[in-house]
């Protein structure tokens, strides 16, 4: 079933492994980044938004106490 | 229908003539900037007749997205594009008017000043008239989707630069069918088949472009 | 009636918000799945192509992206379309998550292509029909991002946004015919893909990475799209909710 002979000759991709290769390498690196920089985000924005409700939340007990 | 549209065109003409210098500083960055490029590419008659069509054009776009910002910032700062829109006359009408107004000030002045430029980069006669040709019809597309681009940017910070970003990509078919006229008109091959796609652009642009204006002015305006 | 009421339902950031969340493992898990299904075929199992070598098994992520990148933004003009007409918050949110998935795609199908250009037409750029149009994408993609992002106020950039989007959907097939046309006249920097007949796994292969990149990239926009609805909606009860919860299963 499998093609290759070789481990070596699959990286060699025929004479082709830095054509191939790149664009596969480049490829995998967009989607694992992408994703990354997407939840750090989302966790930044979490964060941000949580600290703004606990100010809110803050200033209202203030506002009763008084 | 009409008279909307005229009346528009008067009153935007003379809002311009009170700024000859606009109109002029536009038409001579057009002559600099076709002027710099045998400087910086060589004098070989031959090697400029094959680049001209393009440096023209390329040329035309730059100096007509000069004005754009203004197109709807002078009238949106005073309030007056506000009663436009209110007006019971459709805002599409009103924007047809001053692309055209527009276009009077921004691609009439280049289509004559560019014969002149042509004889620079030795163009033949044929090639000339066609040039002049293929202005005159393809500048009414740049004002028509122009003005899409500087209803989306009105008012916004870095509004110049973010239009050309928006504007130039959707420019590529006059560029393609404005230099391509000329280009088949140098080889001997005629141009009126792009020539008269350029005019089936303009008139779609014509068409369709002021309405979308009009759409953008509103979501800017709301 | 009741439809309506359904479409209202799911177009509320109410409802989507968990809704998304539920789907995204399962998207990511398709994805991986199509992904290494995918690449088992194409680049383990497929034979070689006798014209281009093996350097053609750059079709796998080639093809996909470029599909995805001319895909997204139909989405997104559609998304466009349904906010200007219905009014929908939820429209506005979609085509901006989706936007920067759209433009890596456009630029990952250019860079593969060089890749692929260079050692079968023996250049990293030509002037072709196709490339072109390809690069003019990736400039809508990034004018629609700039101009969203210069606007501050959401709703005129969703609704800015969208009509650019409508705009740019008209004129693809015009600058892409023009430019098409462009290229014939200008014979000599034209260039024919070869088009073998593909063999049945390289098929397989190259519909299966479609289907990773398809999951992929709507897994992401929904991941986006979760963090944009609590950002713009940050002042309503059901956002104040998720973060009260978040903050509960974070603190156990």
């Amino acid at each position: 079933m499998i093609y290759w002979n070789s481990f070596s000759d699959f990286l060699a991709m025929g004479g082709y492994g830095f054509y191939v290769w790149g664009s596969f390498g480049v490829t995998a690196l967009i989607m694992a980044i992408e994703p990354i920089v997407v939840i750090r985000n989302r966790k930044s924005t979490i964060a941000l938004l949580k600290r703004q409700l606990r100010a809110d939340g803050r200033a209202e007990n203030r506002n009763a106490a008084e | 229908m009409l008279k909307i549209i005229t009346s528009v065109i008067g009153r935007d003409l003379k809002l311009a003539m009170r700024r000859q210098a606009d109109i002029v500083s536009a038409v001579f960055f057009f002559v600099i900037v076709v002027s710099l490029f045998p400087l910086g590419i060589g004098p070989e008659p031959d090697l400029l007749r094959k680049l001209a069509p393009g440096v023209l054009w390329v040329a035309a776009l730059l100096a007509t997205m000069l004005s754009l910002p203004r197109l709807f910032a002078d009238d949106h700062r005073d309030g007056t594009l506000e009663q436009l829109a209110l007006a019971p006359h459709p805002l599409g009408l009103v924007v047809t008017g001053k692309v055209i107004a527009h276009w009077l000030v921004s691609g009439l002045p280049l289509a004559l000043i560019a014969p002149v430029l042509g004889i620079q980069f030795d163009l033949s006669t044929d090639a000339l008239i066609v040039l002049t040709g293929a202005i005159l019809l393809g500048t009414p597309a740049l004002s028509g989707i122009g003005a899409i681009g500087a209803a989306l940017t009105l008012g916004l910070r870095g509004g110049g630069v973010l239009l050309s970003l928006l504007v130039l990509p959707l420019y590529i078919p006059v560029l393609i069918f404005g230099a391509g006229a000329v280009d088949a008109t140098v080889s001997g091959l005629g141009g009126e088949g792009h020539l008269s796609l350029l005019a089936a652009i303009t008139f779609a642009s014509l068409g369709f472009a002021p309405w979308a204006s009009a759409a953008a002015l509103k979501i800017a305006l709301e | 009636m009741k439809d309506r009421f359904n479409l209202y339902r799911f177009a509320s950031p109410v409802t989507f918000y968990p809704l998304a969340g539920a789907l995204i493992p399962w998207f990511v898990a398709l994805s991986v799945v199509f992904g290494l299904a995918g690449l088992y075929l194409g680049m383990l199992v497929a034979p070689t192509d006798f014209q281009q070598g093996e350097g053609y098994r750059i079709i796998f992520i080639h093809v996909p992206a470029s599909w995805m990148s001319m895909f997204i933004y139909l989405v997104m003009a559609g998304w466009a379309a349904i906010g200007l007409a219905f009014n929908t918050r939820l429209s506005g949110m979609m085509a901006h998550a989706l936007a920067p998935t759209g433009a890596l795609m456009a630029f990952l199908s250019l860079w593969t292509g060089a890749l692929w250009g260079k050692p079968m037409w023996g250049a990293w750029w030509v002037w072709d029909a196709r490339l072109t149009s390809e690069l003019i994408l990736l400039f809508l993609y990034i004018g629609y991002m700039a101009l969203t992002a210069a606007i501050d106020d959401t709703k005129r950039a969703d609704k800015a946004g969208g009509l650019l989007l409508l705009v740019g959907v008209v004129n693809v097939p015009i600058i892409y015919f023009s430019v098409k046309w462009w290229n014939t006249l200008h014979q000599g920097s034209s260039v024919n893909l070869t088009k073998s007949s593909m063999a049945q796994t390289m098929l397989w292969g190259m519909l299966l990475m479609a289907m990773c990149f398809w999951m992929y990239s709507i897994a992401v926009a929904l991941m986006r799209a979760r963090t944009i609805m609590l950002e713009r909606e940050r002042n309503t009860d059901w956002v104040k909710a998720v973060l009260a919860e978040n903050s509960e299963g974070a603190a156990k």
